[in-house]
């Protein structure tokens, strides 16, 4: 069985339908990568996974279902999400914003360590500790959204575009460290990413969406060497 | 000099009152954005609760605490009953559902209690103390200290508790807030409750004062939401310097400028919003927010 499981996914906004039933599943320490042009709906997936939009199927975390609870109940189940557009709170500093991604855990010790594990990945974070987080580079920010976003100590770490605004050196420097935490600390991680090549260079899986629809799986192998799939879907 | 320090002194008082209030208002907005125009009216309703609750026979403390204590329930049912629903909504109808909340109070309390002017029992003794020839009253500094502790307590819980980090995390971003498991509802249900209490505190202070009847905190909640846009909406701190200020500017005006006197007070809040639209829209120390693009 696998970490994550999803099966049969509808969601949507209001009376617009954007997912139509999809399928796909995590295993444990694995990186498995969404890809899928603009409006694919790569976004609505993440946010179904999360309780933010009105959802049915089945979605289940090492067995439990997760359809009908509430964003922070599943939340508490320690599946950490980083949306798109940074999603730290711009007017907090740097430290803050570690201390609220680990709001539901108690364990104080732990999450001081954790706190240090992560200013010895981002030293830059930990030399704008006292800074506000909207003065930060989009970059650092990001940074920010993913230490956050690791503060709660995931079972798995779903991630809404980590490329999106940012100059190509930086995606890069993104991705290496989205891969070297995965290897360091066996991090879970679901990531959606319009830009194919990098996504796949980190995933081991990977699932295409169009138009609110799977329609080609495999090993991140498998996708990249498909000449059909790269064609038709990722356009390079 | 003797007129100018009783004046100041008077000031104070009346403007730990609106600081209270304004206190309130700068909370629930800060936690959730809504200018809350029923905050006087609420807090006179908490007034009238301390009264009755002192006319069966609790002592005017015990009244004042278990008002509170109530006034929080109330006004966390009265947020989940009437504002939740308009919470998303345009700025317009959540204003217009606050001026619903301010007239159905103040009508419920004139059905309850009636509109004859009531004297609820003073908190602190009217003595008074002397120093050459100034007399501060006692309830001056009573009423002062009540909000140096409570707007402490205040402080204390934003900076340094866990529920505090939430409230302000809900105030600033709610979608990052659930994301990092905050129950984003129950919180801006506690913020609710917790400023409702603390305008209470306001309107049961002010009651001995400007005497209990359901239209009592109408002008006290003009000076406190002058207070709050002074102080900065946002801004706690601000909230009560902005109402003593405002307090002491009131009083020395009444009491220097000859055509002010006692009638047109209400004059000098009035300046005081426009002068801070005009010149300072975010307030004394209230924060501008620049994000970097």
């Amino acid at each position: 069985m696998s970490l994550l499981e999803v099966n049969n996914l509808v969601a949507g906004y209001g009376p617009v339908q954007v997912l139509h039933g999809i399928s796909l599943s995590v295993d444990e320490g694995q990186v498995a990568v969404v890809l899928g042009a603009n409006g694919a709906g790569k976004t609505t997936t993440l946010r179904a996974l999360t309780g933010m939009i009105k959802t049915s199927g089945s979605i289940t975390l090492d067995g439990e279902e997760l359809v009908g609870k509430k964003t922070d109940e599943i939340v508490r189940r320690r599946i950490a999400h980083v949306p798109q557009g940074r999603g730290t709170v711009a007017q907090f500093s740097v430290d803050e914003n570690l201390d609220l991604g680990a709001y539901i855990r108690s364990d104080k010790a732990a999450v001081a360590a954790d706190k240090n594990k992560m200013f010895e990945m981002f030293p830059r974070l930990a030399e704008r500790r006292k800074q506000a987080a909207g003065s930060l580079s989009g970059g650092e920010q990001q940074m920010l959204a993913i230490a956050r976003a690791l503060m709660l100590d995931p079972r798995i770490l779903l991630l809404d575009e980590p490329s999106l605004g940012l100059a190509p050196l930086i995606i890069k420097n993104v991705f290496d460290t989205l891969g070297q935490i995965n290897k360091e600390f066996n991090t879970t991680m679901l990531v959606v990413e319009q830009n194919a090549n990098l996504a796949l260079g980190i995933a081991q899986t990977a699932f295409v969406l169009e138009t609110g629809e799977i329609v080609a799986s495999g090993s991140a192998d498998e996708i990249r060497n498909d000449d059909a799939i790269r064609k038709a879907y990722l356009g390079y | 000099m003797t007129k100018f320090v009783q004046l100041v002194v008077a000031g104070i008082e009346i403007g730990s009152i609106y600081a209270l209030v304004a206190l309130a208002i700068v909370i629930i907005y800060a936690s959730t954005g809504l200018k809350n125009l029923a905050q006087g009216e609420m807090a006179m309703f908490s007034a009238f609760i301390a009264f009755q609750l002192y006319t069966w026979g609790l002592g005017p403390w015990l009244a004042l605490v278990v008002a509170v204590v109530i006034t929080f329930f109330l006004a966390m049912g009265l947020q989940q009953a009437v504002l939740r629903p308009v919470q998303d909504s345009s700025l317009l109808t959540v204003v217009i559902v606050t001026l619903g909340v301010f007239l159905a109070l103040s009508s419920l309390a004139g059905f309850i209690w009636g509109y004859l002017i009531q004297a609820p029992p003073a908190l602190f003794p009217e003595s008074a103390i002397e120093i050459g020839s100034i007399r501060i009253g006692v309830p001056a500094i009573g009423v002062f200290l009540v909000l140096l502790v409570l707007a402490g307590s205040l402080f204390a819980l934003f900076q340094f508790t866990k529920v505090g980090l939430a409230m302000r995390a809900v105030a600033a971003n709610k979608e990052t807030s659930m994301l990092v498991g905050v129950p984003v509802n129950r919180v801006i249900m506690l913020g609710f409750g917790l400023a409702a209490s603390l305008g209470a505190a306001g309107g049961i202070f002010a009651a001995p004062k400007v005497f209990l009847e359901p239209f009592m905190m109408l002008t006290v909640l003009i000076y406190a939401l002058a207070s709050a846009a002074f102080g900065g909406l946002d801004s706690p701190l601000g909230a009560v310097i902005a109402g003593i200020f405002i307090g002491v500017v009131e009083n020395l005006a009444g009491g220097y400028i000859g055509f002010i006197g006692s009638d047109l007070k209400i004059i000098v809040p009035l300046v005081i919003i426009l002068g801070t639209l005009i010149f300072r829209p975010q307030g004394l120390l209230g924060r501008k927010y620049i994000p970097r693009v």
